[in-house]
């Protein structure tokens, strides 16, 4: 696989359903370039998403793919890691996927902190439904629901992160492909749960956070940013004048999930199955 | 026999000692509860009933009553006959005293042996005295319970049990109960469990290694035996957030290769719907116990009914295949788990196991040699480097492979899609993939198991069907009854109905009287969707509680009356 020149490209007749200029096309080549990168074989990875325009994006690589429900690839992404945790495992999908019908499951993906890289296709906005307000809408924002404009406050999806001590919280923004590319490498070679929350524009149904949005309200954190402290990374995700990018926080001391439940290296599918004699032991209990 | 208490007064340390010395002494037994939902107080009870032959059905008939609280009398004096025994404290059971009743101080035993705690010991006691067991049998099972709190505890436990059993002695004959010989043939080799272990014990047989659920009662019961039992079986148990993520996470782990389940009941079973659909949309197969308690809603958490046979039939959007199994027995739960397994993967669909709080709680006994371990095959393929998750084939079945196990790639979209696992708008392919996924349910109709036929149907004039747990009263009521008129058809699996269901129910010719647990008759609705026969009589009953033999004994009289 290693020897092939992209590895992971689909056949070029794919048809791509993303309208063009959209975020998730640079979004999509920064995730192929870290996974040429990590040299990764397509078949030792698994791309998990939920539904949405960003949930497609499995689609268009040649990796392994469970294309799932709205809101649940978390949870299925925890059953693949369980049943064999020498896959790699990443969950792509939208802001309304993992922030709005996954909270849930994000919160308590980050709470068990098993081996995941979470990059969550940020653009503030519900595109595939026609432009209602997601929950990382700004305020304000008109949309033919919220009419009046967004009454609620955005969700902070990084500050949301490091209150549950996810080890690796990052973010990102489409536009800046070089850095967006080193930080989902980084992100899939960590272990444990990564959230990579990625800034992209929604061309089609997001007047407001435009390309050039964006370039103005982003910066890089500043240089004595210490990766290891969470409450300055906590401050930078808390900030309103500009939206930091970088990784905000890493901590490779926390153990993961697959640890502390003491997951085998063996996949499930290779265990044998229940031995007689064990089944009978376990009956004897009733006699 | 009938013990009645508040929770947290241990009615399930008496059941947990006196079933097994019941069943050294060569008794049959059968047990089952009803219970109030909460931690502490309120009355619960536990039916012992001790019998002369095999029994697995609940009677309302109360012989003996042991009664702690004084609710007791208000919540069972309806099931009490002229000659009940009745052993409680004057003081508790208060106005209703009578010359049924004998006055039992277990208070003032539990006091001398040690503490309030202990009362529940004495009344072991005393109930082994009147039933003539040896005291000696249940002293080892007081040790084994106990010797994890100390020897002190052991003592008192021993000492109240000996100050019950002293008193128990001292009654005359005529407060005894008439009791059966104990079988001539003690059987060494019977197992004595509640449903939920059968079912666990159905799963470990087929080999299942991952469980990831969000408890709720009385499904749970599953959930924390693989627990126990994880680190033996190699199983990964995982405790869901919520039941939407409890079914999406089992299917995450069935595509890369586990024979996963999830347990709920009625109401998480709900949350799960959307992951029905998904599984058979995707073709993966996961197996789904539903132990179904009274709804709507919140219902009746700690009581019993089969009102969620329509969910079941229907949970998920969109048409796919499913099959329904409701094991009525400790033999036909172990059996089902199994056949469960083995269907949802070959045939790579959702399955439902359809119990219930009766079914799940009540003890009896299984013979070991009635255990049969049924092949479930993982079916999984090694992938090639051209692999088509959904390759068109011949009964549409595709060979399934997992994630990092050959060349392939694995790739499944719940978008519909084409054999690659491409997200597809094509009508063509639509029409070509629907066809694919529900030629299965052929299959599955031919394969569906076989009821259970009591008596002679093609003789019988009135032929009454049951369901999942009322097998055993469907039974009893019959034997009974020991009227040729009457045959009795008993479902294990409820979806697809066995291809002979018409032919043995006299294709329309029979009077046909259905049992079922629920208000809307569900499966008697079932039946005449799907045969064109309708029920004659149907005897329902949705409060809560199961069945009794008598109820049903009396109601098909009445059959034969009009």
């Amino acid at each position: 696989m290693d020897s092939q020149p992209e590895p992971f490209a689909m056949p070029s007749s794919t048809d791509v359903a993303w309208c063009p200029g959209c975020g998730n096309h640079m979004l999509l080549k920064a995730v192929r370039g870290a996974l040429e990168e990590l040299r990764i074989k397509p078949e030792n990875l698994v791309m998990v998403s939920g539904i949405g325009q960003a949930a497609k994006a499995p689609q268009y690589l040649k990796v392994n793919m469970f294309n799932g429900l709205h809101g649940r690839a978390l949870p299925a992404a925890l059953g693949i890691k369980l049943a064999n945790r020498n896959l790699t495992v990443v969950v792509e999908s939208g802001d309304g996927d993992l922030y709005g019908e996954g909270g849930n499951h994000f919160l308590h993906a980050i709470r068990r902190n098993f081996d995941v890289a979470i990059i969550a296709h940020n653009n503030m906005i519900y595109g595939l439904t026609k432009g209602q307000a997601s929950p990382t809408s700004q305020r304000c924002m008109k949309t033919p629901v919220q009419v009046g404009g967004v009454l609620l406050e955005p969700f902070n999806p990084l500050a949301v992160a490091l209150a549950l001590d996810a080890p690796f919280v990052a973010r990102a923004f489409a536009g800046n492909i070089e850095q967006t590319r080193a930080i989902i490498a980084e992100a899939i070679r960590f272990k444990g749960c990564a959230v990579i929350d990625v800034f992209q524009p929604c061309v089609v149904f997001n007047k407001l956070n435009t390309w050039q949005w964006f370039r103005e309200h982003t910066c890089e954190l500043p240089e004595d940013h210490d990766l290891s402290d969470r409450i300055m990374a906590m401050q930078q995700a808390f900030r309103s004048d500009k939206f930091p990018l970088g990784i905000f926080y890493r901590n490779d001391k926390r153990e993961t999930y697959e640890e502390l439940a003491g997951i085998g290296e063996s996949p499930l599918f290779r265990q044998p199955p229940t031995s007689d004699e064990a089944f009978r032991a376990m009956l004897d209990a009733f006699r | 026999m009938i013990f009645e208490g508040a929770a947290g007064q241990g009615i399930q340390t008496i059941t947990s000692l006196l079933l097994p010395v019941l069943r050294k002494s060569g008794h049959h037994v059968f047990s089952c509860m009803e219970y109030m939902s909460r931690i502490r107080g309120g009355s619960n009870s536990t039916e012992i009933r001790v019998t002369g032959k095999p029994r697995r059905a609940y009677v309302s008939r109360i012989d003996l009553l042991l009664a702690l609280t004084p609710l007791a009398y208000e919540r069972l004096h309806g099931r009490l006959h002229e000659r009940t025994l009745i052993f409680a404290e004057k003081q508790t059971f208060g106005e209703h005293w009578d010359e049924r009743c004998i006055d039992t101080p277990l208070g003032r035993f539990a006091t001398e042996a040690g503490g309030a705690v202990y009362s529940n010991v004495s009344a072991v006691g005393v109930v082994l005295a009147v039933l003539g067991i040896p005291l000696e049998r249940c002293v080892a099972y007081l040790r084994e319970q106990f010797v994890g709190k100390g020897e002190e505890v052991v003592a008192h436990n021993i000492k109240a049990a000996q100050l019950g059993y002293e008193f128990g002695l001292a009654l005359p004959a005529e407060r005894r109960p008439k009791f059966p010989e104990p079988a001539t043939e003690l059987r060494d080799d019977s197992l004595m469990m509640d449903g939920t272990s059968a079912l666990g014990i159905g799963a470990i047989a087929a080999g299942c290694n991952f469980i990831c659920s969000y408890p709720m009662s009385p499904g749970t019961g599953v959930l924390t035996f693989l627990a126990a039992r994880a680190k033996n079986f190699g199983i990964v148990v995982d405790q869901a957030e919520d039941e939407i993520a409890a079914i999406n996470a089992g299917l995450g782990a069935s595509y890369a290769g586990a024979l996963a389940m999830v347990t709920s009941s009625g109401g998480g079973f709900d949350l799960m719907q959307e992951g029905m659909s998904l599984a058979g949309m995707i073709e993966t197969p996961i197996v789904v116990h539903i132990g179904q308690r009274p709804g709507p809603a919140t219902g009746l958490p700690t009581r019993t009914e089969q009102g969620d046979l329509d969910l079941a039939l229907h949970a998920g959007h969109g048409e796919f295949a499913r099959a329904i199994f409701a094991p009525g027995t400790l033999g036909e739960a172990i059996d089902a788990m199994q056949r469960a397994f083995a269907a949802a993967q070959r045939y790579q669909i959702p399955v439902i196991v359809l119990s219930d709080q009766y079914l799940l709680d009540a003890v009896s006994t299984i013979h070991v040699d009635e255990i049969e371990r049924l092949p479930v095959k993982p079916d999984i393929v090694e992938t090639g480097q051209d692999y088509k998750r959904y390759a068109f084939t011949e009964d549409g079945l595709s060979p399934r492979g997992v994630p990092g196990f050959g060349a392939g790639i694995v790739r499944v979209d719940s978008d519909e899609h084409d054999e690659e696992g491409v997200i597809t708008e094509s009508f063509e392919m639509r029409q070509q993939m629907m066809d694919k996924r529900l030629q299965r349910l052929e299959a599955l109709r031919r394969e569906a198991l076989r009821p259970t036929v009591i008596g002679d149907p093609r003789e019988a004039k009135i032929i009454v069907v049951a369901w999942g747990s009322n097998r055993g009263v469907l039974e009893e009521a019959l034997e009974r009854l020991d009227d040729r008129r009457f045959a009795g058809v008993h479902y294990a699996q409820v979806w697809p109905l066995a291809p002979n269901t018409a032919e043995l129910l006299g294709e329309g010719r029979k009077k046909i009287v259905v049992i079922e647990n629920n208000a809307l008759w569900q499966f008697a609705n079932l039946l005449h969707r799907e045969t064109g026969i309708a029920a004659f009589r149907r005897i329902l009953k949705a409060t809560g509680e199961p069945f009794s033999v008598e109820e049903i004994l009396a109601k098909l009289t009445e059959v034969t009356h009009g």
